[in-house]
């Protein structure tokens, strides 16, 4: 580890810590509606979108409402998004004469987009033209990100509001988050990575001749448009197989930077608007710091692994002052590659500048662990807190168990409604996770597809169906996951893993704005203190250990000491 | 539930045109306009031949070039186009190894990229970078230690003394944006063309 590594991500920690409240404080002004600095200009393109669908934006939907509305809009995506991929060689924008996608890739991309997951079973630049990068995966990029922002807030709302039947009205909140904070904030960083290098264009590939005078074929596109949009929605599927690693979608050091901001600023403004919204910041503060301390963890540990160099090739006669550099780029080195892997898997970007496949063990294991925690750090746009907030509630009702009272959070009571549809949604994830796994590693035809002998090859399988359900995307990528079983058995991962949380916990939502608010006495447990950070933190660690600990053994720990023995497979 | 069918499918048509054509061919127009060196992928040209990309590696095997990362990108087969064959530095098929750290192939390839290098310059600790493939199968560039062992090869190849062309890797190393930011490096492409542009005594 050397110093600058350390200062590089202490900038970043910096960066995040000054834009939390600027951007909480905006978009708290969206979330209620009110009128912002872009509202001259996008204002008459909202109420053109209202007018097309024949949305009242101030009539307010129930839970129920709010779920089956956006239930319906990912049905209508997921149908243009299947289609337009089956469809793809008869439309424009196909330089390189992609054929159609096949169904069980289709069927696994749309539904990889349409719940933010980005996994990638294809390889971009082999696989989709652009029209399908942009009319289809851009587009799904902007409405899945809108909508876990919106579930955020109607889930807020359920505490902000008191003795209220209604949660909000889908439509308007995913329209004024699409137009007046991801579009803009899209556009402005499109535009500096491009100036950085990222390309834009509608060109087809060039041919260069090399300098040893061989042929390299350069596949381009439409890169920037999609790259801003993938890291502020943290959707993470990359325009090119190689996602934020490729030069071509993250050439700098200053690219990188601004992506891994892209990716934590909104779930930690979230933070912010959740303080905002109910009333008391120091609640916000309170999530933020709680989160805070599990990012710093992770990025230690996984910078404190990869900065070691692999000792097998350490006993070669490799300098190991560089690090673990296989599957890591120069520009980057093992700082940036750790302190990215941390952030695209605190949040459920799933985007990479490294390999997390050839990570050493345990630094491979600090993503996956993020992943398994639910990615309630930051999270991705929205799902990172309402998921956060779900543990919350598990933390404040043990420590209504410890004293013996009706647990209360943010002067809601917590009973038995919210505390069951709370472990709803905290069981389904490692159901989804390690239940597939199971079967993965049994079945000899999925077998197949894993790339890893020994542990390792465990640890492939089981990373696949916990970035699948957790809405990650990012992979061990040498799984070959291009087949029908992979293809289909991780849509369903990702399907569960999406669904499962949201209606939960929009249920949640309308039972707590359903009631009313109780006054703190002094038996009330106060909940934006550092008692509070400690059991959440605390809580998450323990339902995360209790889960996941046993297939954390047979992966990644084994792998750890067989590579200390100098065990190869 | 009706009431939302409407503007389930007209929003999704409406944003589809808006997110998916107007903002991307938005960028396109200004990014070509503002920016079109960059936008067009920062290819450079030598006698009007399109010769690479400054951000993408290519593949440099002889002596008298300075040689990139270990590529694990690969090819169609030309013979079978069910499977794959390695072709390091394919712009078109970006790729990692995704080797396992504890995979007996990376051990094995890396013993043997170090015995090569160990012919070449003895003695000398052998940098990770050159030795390990990059996460893209493109990494442009390679770390100053990396660039400096391979003076000696090139040298020696191009009939040049190896304090100038020393001189001349350590004119080439870009350090970290804003003294913080990345890792000191060496773009490969560029300090050969730099070779290639040098007269021959």
């Amino acid at each position: 580890m050397t110093a600058n590594g350390w200062v590089q991500i202490a900038l970043f920690a910096a960066i995040i810590i000054a834009l939390t409240a600027p951007v909480g404080a905006y978009l708290a002004a969206i979330a209620e509606g009110r009128r912002v600095f872009l509202t001259p200009v996008l204002g008459p393109v909202e109420r053109g979108l209202y007018w097309l669908g024949g949305i009242d934006p101030k009539r307010e939907q129930s839970w129920v409402g709010y779920a089956v509305a956006m239930l319906l809009f990912k049905a209508a995506g997921f149908v243009l998004l299947y289609a337009l991929l089956r469809l793809q060689d008869w439309l424009p924008f196909n330089p390189a004469g992609q054929p159609a996608v096949p169904p069980d890739l289709s069927f696994n991309t749309a539904v990889s987009f349409l719940t933010n997951t980005n996994w990638q079973s294809y390889g971009g630049e082999t696989t989709m033209s652009y029209f399908s990068q942009m009319a289809g995966l851009t587009v799904q990029n902007f409405v899945s990100a809108a909508a876990g922002i919106a579930i955020a807030i109607a889930f807020v709302r359920g505490f902000a509001r008191r003795s209220a039947g209604t949660i909000g009205n889908y439509w308007a909140d995913l329209v004024r988050i699409t137009l007046y904070v991801l579009l803009p904030f899209s556009l402005v960083i499109a535009l500096v990575f491009v100036w950085q290098g990222v390309p834009q264009t509608l060109a087809p590939y060039v041919d260069a001749t090399t300098l040893e005078g061989a042929k390299q074929t350069i596949a381009l596109g439409p890169v920037a448009s999609q790259e801003a949009i993938k890291m502020l929605g943290t959707n993470g599927g990359g325009f090119f197989n190689a996602n934020s690693a490729h030069p071509f979608e993250n050439p700098t050091a200053l690219t990188n930077l601004i992506q891994m901001i892209a990716i934590f600023t909104l779930g930690a403004g979230l933070t912010s608007m959740f303080g905002r919204m109910v009333g008391d910041r120091r609640q916000g503060w309170a999530v933020f710091a709680a989160m805070g301390l599990l990012f710093l963890a992770g990025v230690a540990i996984a910078y404190w692994s990869e900065a070691q160099g692999n000792p097998l090739l350490t006993a070669l006669g490799v300098d190991p002052s560089l690090g673990n550099m296989e599957g890591k780029e120069v520009r980057f080195g093992t700082a940036l590659s750790a302190l990215f892997a941390t952030v695209t898997t605190d949040a459920s970007c799933g985007a990479v500048n490294a390999m997390h496949e050839s990570f050493l063990p345990l630094g491979g294991a600090v993503p996956l662990v993020n992943m398994m925690l639910g990615e309630i750090i930051y999270g991705g746009v929205g799902s990172g807190l309402y998921g956060f907030l779900l543990f919350a509630i598990v933390a404040v009702f043990v420590a209504g168990l410890m004293v013996g009272r009706t647990p209360e959070y943010l002067g809601k009571k917590i009973e038995a409604k919210e505390v069951k549809m709370t472990m709803l949604a905290i069981l389904c994830l490692p159901l989804a996770m390690l239940g597939f796994t199971a079967v993965a590693v049994v079945l000899p035809g999925a077998v197949a597809a894993i790339s890893a002998s020994g542990p390792h090859g465990f640890t492939e399988a089981l990373y696949a169906y916990v970035s699948a359900a957790a809405n990650n995307g990012s992979a061990f990528a040498g799984l070959s996951a291009n087949s029908p079983w992979w293809n289909t058995s991780l849509a369903f991962g990702m399907l569960i893993g999406r669904f499962f949380v949201i209606i939960p916990a929009l249920a949640i939502a309308g039972s707590l704005a359903a009631k009313k608010t109780v006054p703190p006495s002094a038996g009330t447990f106060p909940t934006n203190g550092p008692l509070f950070v400690g059991l959440v933190v605390g809580v998450i660690l323990i339902v995360g250990g209790l889960t996941f600990f046993p297939s954390l053994a047979l992966g990644p720990i084994v792998e750890h000491f067989a590579m200390a023995a100098g065990t190869t497979y | 539930m009706l009431r939302d069918i409407r503007p389930a499918i007209t929003l999704m048509l409406a944003l589809t045109v808006l997110l998916g054509i107007a903002y991307p061919l938005a960028i396109t127009g200004i990014a070509q306009a503002v920016f079109p060196h960059q936008a067009n992928g920062s290819l450079i040209e030598r006698d009007r031949h399109v010769i690479g990309s400054a951000l993408l590696g290519q593949n440099f095997s002889t002596a008298r070039y300075f040689h990139g990362r270990p590529s694990a990108t690969t090819d169609t087969d030309p013979n079978d186009a069910t499977k794959t064959i390695s072709a390091p530095y394919n712009a078109a098929n970006s790729a990692g190894s995704n080797l396992a750290p504890t995979a007996r192939a990376l051990v094995d390839r890396a013993q043997a990229d170090v015995a090569t290098l160990h012919q070449e310059a003895p003695g000398a600790p052998i940098p990770a970078d050159l030795v390990t493939t990059s996460a893209s199968g493109l990494d442009p560039d390679i770390s100053p230690a990396a660039a400096l062992l391979q003076v000696k090869r090139v040298a020696a190849a191009r009939h040049i003394p190896e304090a100038a062309l020393r001189a001349l890797v350590e004119q080439s190393v870009q350090e970290r944006t804003l003294g913080v930011l990345g890792e000191p490096r060496v773009n490969v492409l560029a300090l050969n063309l730099v070779l290639d542009g040098l007269k021959v005594h």
